[in-house]
């Protein structure tokens, strides 16, 4: 129930309005039922013949119940709906502001196809809380005792208890039981739409590999039966609602029979017919009830989902404090130790590195010797536990991610390309910037005179996750938004690893002279242009196994210098000769 | 209205459920007038009658008997009407899902994956409205009035005037705000694909719009897409609303007339009191089964716009044009493949993305292509796994044109590792299986041992059960291409593709696929798309591409002595700066 005492909390800021929405449903319903009571009296009436004198005054009331329910409905459906969307638009945005400080750490688990469920369909059918769930009692509430209260005054007294029952049985009674019966189908229906989805969202965006290998068959059957177990839980659901309809006709026909076999002995036979009619008018106020109890499992189910991602808790939290603003741009990390989780083998041993303004450092390694890590811990995405990382002097803890954030370009081998133009995608990295500050950075990643190449230049659309664009030409797209960012600290992880060799190449040499005016991490297992680094270290699973310049490395002839030779080997003795960056590798062959 | 037909025609594949739905609607229909006719006759006994409470027990009895029926035929035309919907829409997902295997990885990759993934959901659950509410309901909204006024007429010419009368605008206006509404409910639909496609576009992005400090930006862009999105969908109802206030206002207003015009006729005795009560009953239900269709109509057409997509989709032609009885592929194929002058563009393109390409296969023996991105090497791989087909030229396997042959059958012999695979969510041992879902666990442990996985997928917690997300969130890059590798080897087939398949790896691993790859290829034909020119220098021919077609063709040592552009490109490679 604290779910829904939530969803009500939600809802606080609109009260007013969903008040109106209460009382406009409500004039809806007893228009209808007091044309029904009046007619039934009229005709009543007639039928013992009096002056129509008499019938003036109950005739003028027909004609106006039978004209103002139409204008109420409209009115009551407009003002719901107004408030109900207007409350989703801000739950969709509420929900974005408490998933995103969780990106990346804490939502590896999701599935994104899993979150988009969350996102739209799950919100959606929070419309159903508001509109069916929260109004129709209230409603059904006043109506029942404006109507309990004629039987009694104008009738019998002893009518107002029993239609009370049939009452109560409407309201509560068959909502309960339709609830209790629905709850079980409605969670395996939020769960099994949600597999369905991921499950789609995987062949559809998989599809290159399963048809290549011939599996969609396999597939295809997968998908089948997932919609096919979401189509049987819906089945299952059929029959609890049309239970729920052929109960409700059942109460309201025992109460009309129950309400005459009363009223026969005990009232004028004159008010038998407004009874009757009266009676089935007034249970439309209940019949909503029902339909409530349903969504209340399915809005349930949905906004736990909601909230386990609103609950979560980042795993790396903003200081109180305002960012300190470090007057240079100098790295120090000492003793750094990181798991991922206490059972996963650590990512990152031990690990030291100086980086003062200005200077170069490169690291590399294998894929998995915790290059990522650290990138991902430079930008706070995780935070450390062990060992201290500094920032021009400033602990990384004490940056607020945004503004720590805001001091690196980074560059990394995935790169996600938004579906909008070439030139929305740039101006990401700096929303200011003027259309020649853009073409200047395409330019220095060498994207430029593609781009123009384009249909429509820098307006092109990239497609979705860029898939209009080959490999090179995302990380190229990539490397100018991370120049046009112009940050201080400028991070390349793996930035060249999709490139060919002679993108490769030129995009190296135009990077090469900016990192020698600005403070550059290069994450690599390419040596590119490592001679001018200050300093390589080389990671094995976490730990640092060698240090130093290149030619100190060479020198050396350790684990670097047999990298080399790994990599010579792979090319042919004319190559090798003019040879001036190589393939890197970091582990030996065992 | 062409899609109500396809809607419908649709429809068949559950013809004997809509019969039951209707057949118990109508049933329905016939309890509901004895019902009303039960309740006047025991209020006419007692008001008019003078009976006592015992007088008229019997007929109470028989109304309870007539309620409990009327409520049976309820349930089961409910249940029924779901059922319809449910076989629809599985029939309907099941088509289209297979339709978009059938149209490949060509399609899908031109098309968002987040819309056509929301078509194959929340556009089939769109339907549902369609066939359990809708059809059933437009059948019953011409049985029941017409059972009503046929009951009615022999009574009371008058009311029953007023209420043919009326009926007509009911559907008139429907029809008048359905058309109106019709073109804003695509639009809803596609404000609500869109704003999928954003929602997912962000979420897979979130890391890179935290890095460049966007992400919160994107409070604000969300914002207003759901605001576009309120208002668009706000319209859509006002529409809905509007037509609820003129059938709530037909509706009530004749009764209201009915009511005044036959107490009118009672006080002039022109009419019995009963008949009077019994018309009075079934006035309002004269309208029901009409209210809850204009209601009903909007549910549908949110179905009728979600199912414009689904047909559009059904109705795109298939690339590969399935041949009436393909041959089964020859047992001892070598798989000598010739590309005869091959073309190829995208219908949308005006350029060729493959311009009269010729080259062979040989068997045993390995080809590469070489070239800027753009070249047409990943096409010309795809016309090779026939999810394109040519537009110009032909390719044939030995000597076989290939489109004699079933795709499946054809893709059965190639084993394919592509620039960016894609991992499943599903264990690391599925993932590799995706090559031979036969394969025993022993054979996914060789073939990762291949590929240079098993030490990394030993180290994980749960081995080869590990699961992975989607894109392989927790494997790296280099894994996910090893991953891959392992599927290639795992495949067994007899030609092998590989997509730049050594760009993602560190040499140490390249130096174990190049020597894996090499056993590999002994007795089978390669066709590698490479960047990485040490994977190259070895093959028995290389193809330099350039803007589609081939400019240059030998050996690694006959091209660096015919010094053109595979030269430079060699030397781009080993850096001469």
């Amino acid at each position: 129930m604290n779910t829904l005492h939530r969803l009500l909390a939600l809802a606080l800021p609109f009260w007013h309005w969903m008040t109106a929405a209460v009382l406009l449903s409500f004039a809806t319903i007893f228009a209808s039922v007091g044309l029904m009571g009046l007619s039934a009296w009229i005709i009543a009436r007639a039928a013992l013949q009096p002056s129509i004198a008499v019938l003036g005054i109950a005739i003028a009331g027909v004609r106006f119940f039978g004209v103002s329910r139409g204008v109420f409905r409209y009115l009551e459906r407009y003002v719901s709906h107004q408030v109900t969307f207007r409350l989703l638009s801000r739950l969709r945005v509420w929900f974005y502001e408490r998933l995103e400080p969780l990106a990346p750490a804490r939502l590896t688990h999701f599935r994104s196809g899993d979150l988009l469920a969350r996102v739209i369909s799950d919100i959606e059918t929070l419309e159903h809380f508001y509109v069916r769930v929260v109004g129709p009692p209230l409603v059904a509430l006043v109506t029942g005792l404006i109507v309990l209260g004629i039987m009694a005054a104008f009738f019998d007294p002893l009518l107002a208890p029993a239609l009370l029952v049939f009452f109560l049985l409407s309201a509560l009674g068959v909502p309960f039981l339709t609830w209790r019966l629905a709850q079980a189908p409605d969670r395996d229906i939020v769960a099994a739409r949600g597999e369905l989805n991921a499950g789609l969202l995987d062949s559809v965006q998989g599809l290159s590999d399963l048809a290549a290998y011939g599996q969609t068959g396999q597939h295809y059957a997968q998908n089948s039966a997932l919609s096919q177990r979401l189509i049987d839980q819906q089945a299952r659901l059929a029959w609890i609602s049309g239970l729920q309809s052929a109960l409700n006709l059942l109460l309201i026909l025992g109460a009309v029979v129950a309400l005459l076999v009363l009223a026969i002995p005990r009232v004028d036979p004159l008010y038998l017919a407004p009874i009757a009619l009266l009676t089935m008018a007034a249970f439309e106020a209940f019949l909503p009830l029902t339909i409530a109890a349903q969504h209340l499992g399915s809005t349930h189910a949905a906004a736990e989902r909601l909230f386990e991602i609103v609950d979560a808790e980042p795993t790396v939290r903003d200081p109180e404090q305002p960012s300190p603003r470090p007057a240079r741009c100098e790295l120090k990390i000492e003793g750094l130790h990181f798991a991922y989780s206490a059972e996963a083998a650590p990512a990152l041993q031990d690990f030291h590195l100086h980086l003062p303004e200005g200077g170069r450092v490169a690291i590399v390694g294998a894929s998995g010797a915790g290059k990522s890590t650290l990138v991902n811990l430079l930008q706070r995405f995780w935070d450390y536990e062990q060992g201290s990382i500094q920032l021009g002097g400033h602990e990384l803890r004490t940056f607020h991610g945004e503004d720590l954030r805001a001091l690196m370009g980074v560059v990394t081998q995935r790169t996600h390309l938004f579906n909008a133009t070439i030139e929305e995608n740039l101006r990401l990295a700096r929303p200011g910037a003027t259309q020649a500050e853009i073409v200047a950075a395409a330019q220095q990643a060498q994207i430029h005179e593609f781009i123009l190449s384009l249909p429509e230049g820098y307006g092109t659309w990239v497609g979705e996750q860029g898939t209009r664009l080959s490999g090179g030409e995302r990380q190229r797209l990539a490397i100018a938004r991370a120049l046009l960012k112009d940050a201080p600290l400028l991070i390349l992880d793996e930035a060249t690893a999709n490139l060919d060799a002679v993108t490769e190449r030129e995009v190296m040499g135009a990077i090469l002279p900016l990192t020698q005016t600005r403070t550059t991490l290069m994450i690599t297992h390419r040596l590119v242009g490592l001679e001018g680094m200050d300093e390589i270290i080389v990671l094995q699973e976490g730990c640092i196994v060698e240090r130093g310049t290149h030619a100190e490395l060479l020198a050396r002839q350790g684990a670097y210098w047999q990298m080399l030779q790994i990599q010579n080997q792979l090319l042919e003795p004319e190559v090798v000769n003019d040879i001036t960056y190589f393939h890197l590798t970091t582990d030996i062959p065992h | 209205m062409a899609r109500d037909r396809r809607l419908s025609q649709a429809a068949r594949h559950a013809r004997s459920g809509i019969r039951a739905v209707v057949g118990l609607g109508a049933l329905g229909g016939v309890l509901l007038v004895a019902q009303a006719y039960l309740l006047s006759r025991v209020i006419d006994d007692v008001f008019l009658g003078g009976q006592t409470l015992n007088g008229v027990v019997g007929l109470l009895a028989v109304l309870l008997g007539v309620a409990v029926l009327r409520a049976g035929a309820v349930w089961g035309a409910e249940v029924a009407a779901r059922r319809v919907a449910g076989q629809m829409k599985q029939h309907l997902r099941t088509q289209l899902l297979a339709h978009l295997f059938a149209l490949g990885p060509a399609y899908t990759r031109r098309e968002r994956s987040g819309e056509l993934t929301n078509t194959l959901t929340n556009g089939i659950e769109a339907l549902d409205a369609y066939f359990s509410e809708y059809l059933p309901q437009i059948t019953l909204a011409a049985a029941l009035p017409l059972i009503i006024l046929g009951v009615i007429f022999p009574l009371d010419l008058i009311s029953g005037a007023v209420l043919l009368f009326t009926m007509p605008f009911i559907p008139m206006m429907m029809i008048l705000i359905g058309l109106w509404a019709e073109s804003r409910n695509v639009r809803q639909f596609e404000a609500l694909s869109q704003m999928s496609a954003h929602f997912l576009d962000v979420l897979q992005g979130l890391t890179t719009l935290k890095s460049f400090g966007r992400s919160q930006a994107q409070i604000k862009t969300i914002g207003k897409i759901s605001d576009e999105f309120r208002k668009v969908t706000l319209d859509v109802l006002r529409v809905a609303f509007l037509s609820a206030f003129f059938l709530e206002f037909i509706a009530t207003l004749s009764v209201a007339i009915i009511a005044v015009e036959v107490g009118l006729r009672l006080l002039h005795g022109h009419l019995p009191f009963q008949e009077a009560l019994f018309i009075l009953i079934l006035a309002p239900e004269f309208y029901l089964p009409l209210r809850s269709l204009g209601a009903k109509y909007h549910a549908g057409a949110a179905g009728r716009a979600a199912a414009t997509r689904i047909f559009d989709i059904l109705e795109t032609p298939l690339p590969v044009q399935a041949t009436t009885v393909a041959p089964p592929l020859p047992s001892d194929l070598r798989v000598r493949v010739q590309f005869d002058a091959v073309s190829f563009h995208y219908p949308d393109s005006e350029t060729n993305a493959v311009q009269a390409v010729s080259f062979t296969l040989q068997p045993g023996q390995t080809t590469a292509l070489v070239g800027a991105s753009g070249a047409g090497k990943s096409t010309l791989a795809f016309l090779l796994m026939r999810f394109l087909e040519p537009t110009g030229g032909r390719i044939t396997v030995d000597g076989h044109p290939l489109t004699n042959f079933d795709p499946d059958d054809w893709r059965q012999k190639i084993a394919w590792v592509p620039q960016a695979p894609y991992l499943f969510a599903a264990s690391i041992a599925e993932n590799i299986r995706l090559g031979n879902p036969e394969a025993t666990l022993d054979e996914v442990i060789w073939a990762a041992e291949q590929a240079n996985l098993h030490s990394t997928v030993t180290t994980l917690p749960e081995g080869y059960s590990t699961r992975i997300g989607e894109r392989g969130a927790r494997l790296s890059g280099g894994q996910a291409q090893r991953l891959a590798i392992a599927r290639a080897f795992l495949r067994d087939a007899p030609l092998l593709i590989l997509d730049e398949a050594t760009s993602n790896l560190d040499p140490a691993n390249e130096e174990h696929i190049r020597q894996a790859l090499a056993r590999l290829a002994q007795h089978r034909t390669v066709l590698i798309i490479a960047h990485r020119l040490s994977t190259v220098h070895q093959a028995d021919q290389i193809l330099l591409l350039d803007g589609g077609r081939v400019l240059e063709r030998g050996t690694h040592q006959e091209l660096l002595a015919q010094g053109g552009s595979y030269r430079r490109l060699v030397h781009a490679f080993g850096g001469a700066r």
